[in-house]
């Protein structure tokens, strides 16, 4: 089984890592074309600034090679935003995989003021497609961040933080993301990885 | 819906945590993977490991400790203490950690907090506030609370946001081991006035003292420690009495 987890300039891939060894997979870290072309799966993520991670994908050709992937492709938190259309932070073209928008939380809500980033549990709804195999609705999984894709036609996950019902996972063809980090949302997270992967045998 | 995350503290000292632990079935109460590992297990949303040595060596412990936790555990984790320049940090998250905490560091060096959100991203910055309620109102100490800083509480929590911190750790002086709950009412103010989450510290004597830090105190996330090292608050127990309370837990 080659799983590639895509090296390039996002913070904290070492929990992708450390959780995939968990699950009995030792992936190859690499930003190598050729080593991702030839991967059983990819797993894109990281934490970071549009901005600045979407111009390395760009300059580095990196994200063409992301977008021309065949096999199945998990994105990760920023992961699933870079393949997303374009997003408010710093209002940045992205890879536009998807054709959704990525927009910032709005600062108040009905209930009032809303902290940004998110940062903690919440539930996912809706679940759709055999990555969310074996969990339940309203599980909880591990969000942290300021940017969200609104409810489109591709969410296979939904979650609802400062008065929005958003996408937390969208699949299109071989392309899934999560916003959530299932890395770090412990047996729930897991299971997500273990489904992943089990895609690819399919 | 965001639940209210629930965070046991651990103090290690050279790689072994430091106050004496009552858990069973543990191989290794000192150990602080074990440990970890048993919280997660019970339902723990979050850890944090201060590192209260002040050697060298000691440092190096630490970082080889985180390493061992980030490959056991798949929840977040925290690790604060020792932590003066970005070096500090990269070396911490290299290991594995997912955010850093930062306490007096923040006060002598407040630039520090840009750069690691910079760096880094917000999401990896902890500003941990000690304050007191002196006579002329909530003040800011440093060096484990020895020295008091002529900064409010309030005012400093808002420039450390201001910088880019991602959560303000709070903890009151007054109400730290004394198990009479926690400072409701700043923390209240605290959260209200700021736009990034408030973990409330110190002060848990009672699990009904964490149902008023979040309908209260507005808090975001609450921390202990002894409570839970010695099973006075059993962590499961907790969440079930908070989600009967009509608050958002994630059992």
């Amino acid at each position: 089984m080659n799983v590639v987890v895509v090296r390039y300039n996002a913070g904290n891939i070492c929990s992708v890592i450390n959780a995939l060894r968990r699950i009995g997979v030792e992936p190859l870290v690499t930003d190598d074309a050729a080593a991702l072309a030839a991967a059983d799966c990819v797993i894109f993520p990281g934490q970071g600034e549009a901005a600045n991670t979407m111009a390395y994908l760009r300059e580095s050709g990196l994200g063409e090679v992301i977008r021309g992937l065949k096999q199945p492709v998990l994105g990760i938190c920023i992961g699933q935003q870079l393949l997303c259309a374009h997003s408010e932070e710093g209002d940045t073209p992205c890879l536009s995989v998807f054709e959704s928008p990525v927009l910032r939380f709005p600062a108040t809500c009905a209930e009032g003021r809303v902290k940004i980033p998110q940062i903690g549990w919440n539930t996912i709804e809706n679940l759709r497609t055999p990555l969310f195999d074996g969990l339940k609705e309203g599980d909880f999984v591990y969000f942290v961040h300021s940017f969200y894709v609104p409810d489109c036609a591709a969410a296979i996950a939904r979650t609802t933080y400062g008065g929005v019902t958003y996408a937390s996972a969208l699949r299109r063809g071989n392309f899934y993301t999560t916003q959530f980090h299932p890395e770090k949302s412990g047996d729930v997270g897991l299971r997500i990885l273990h489904n992943f992967i089990h895609l690819c045998h399919d | 819906m965001l639940a209210k995350r629930i965070i046991p503290c651990l103090d290690v000292k050279d790689g072994r945590t430091v106050k004496g632990i009552n858990f069973v079935n543990l191989r290794d109460a000192g150990d602080p993977v074990e440990l970890g590992k048993a919280y997660s297990e019970q339902g723990a949303d979050e850890l944090v490991f201060l590192d209260i040595a002040a050697t060298h060596e000691g440092r190096k412990t630490f970082t080889d400790m985180v390493s061992r936790v980030a490959a056991d555990i798949s929840i977040p984790f925290t690790v604060g203490g020792g932590i003066h320049e970005l070096s500090d940090v990269a070396r911490l998250l290299e290991a594995g950690a997912d955010k850093v905490s930062l306490n007096s560091a923040a006060l002598r060096n407040p630039q520090l907090v840009n750069e690691i959100a910079a760096h880094f991203g917000s999401q990896v910055c902890v500003a941990a506030i000690d304050a007191r309620c002196d006579a002329d109102g909530w003040y800011c100490y440093v060096n484990g609370g020895r020295i008091r800083v002529e900064r409010t509480l309030f005012d400093w929590a808002r420039e450390v946001a201001d910088r880019g911190a991602g959560e303000i750790l709070f903890t009151s002086m007054d109400h730290d081991g004394v198990k009479q709950g926690f400072p409701n009412e700043a923390l209240a103010r605290l959260s209200d006035e700021l736009s990034i989450p408030v973990i409330a510290s110190g002060g848990a004597g009672a699990r009904e003292h964490f149902a008023d830090a979040f309908r209260l105190g507005h808090a975001d996330a609450a921390l202990a420690a002894s409570v839970f090292h010695f099973g006075e608050i059993k962590i499961p127990e907790l969440k079930r009495y908070l989600h009967n309370e009509g608050i958002s837990v994630r059992l």
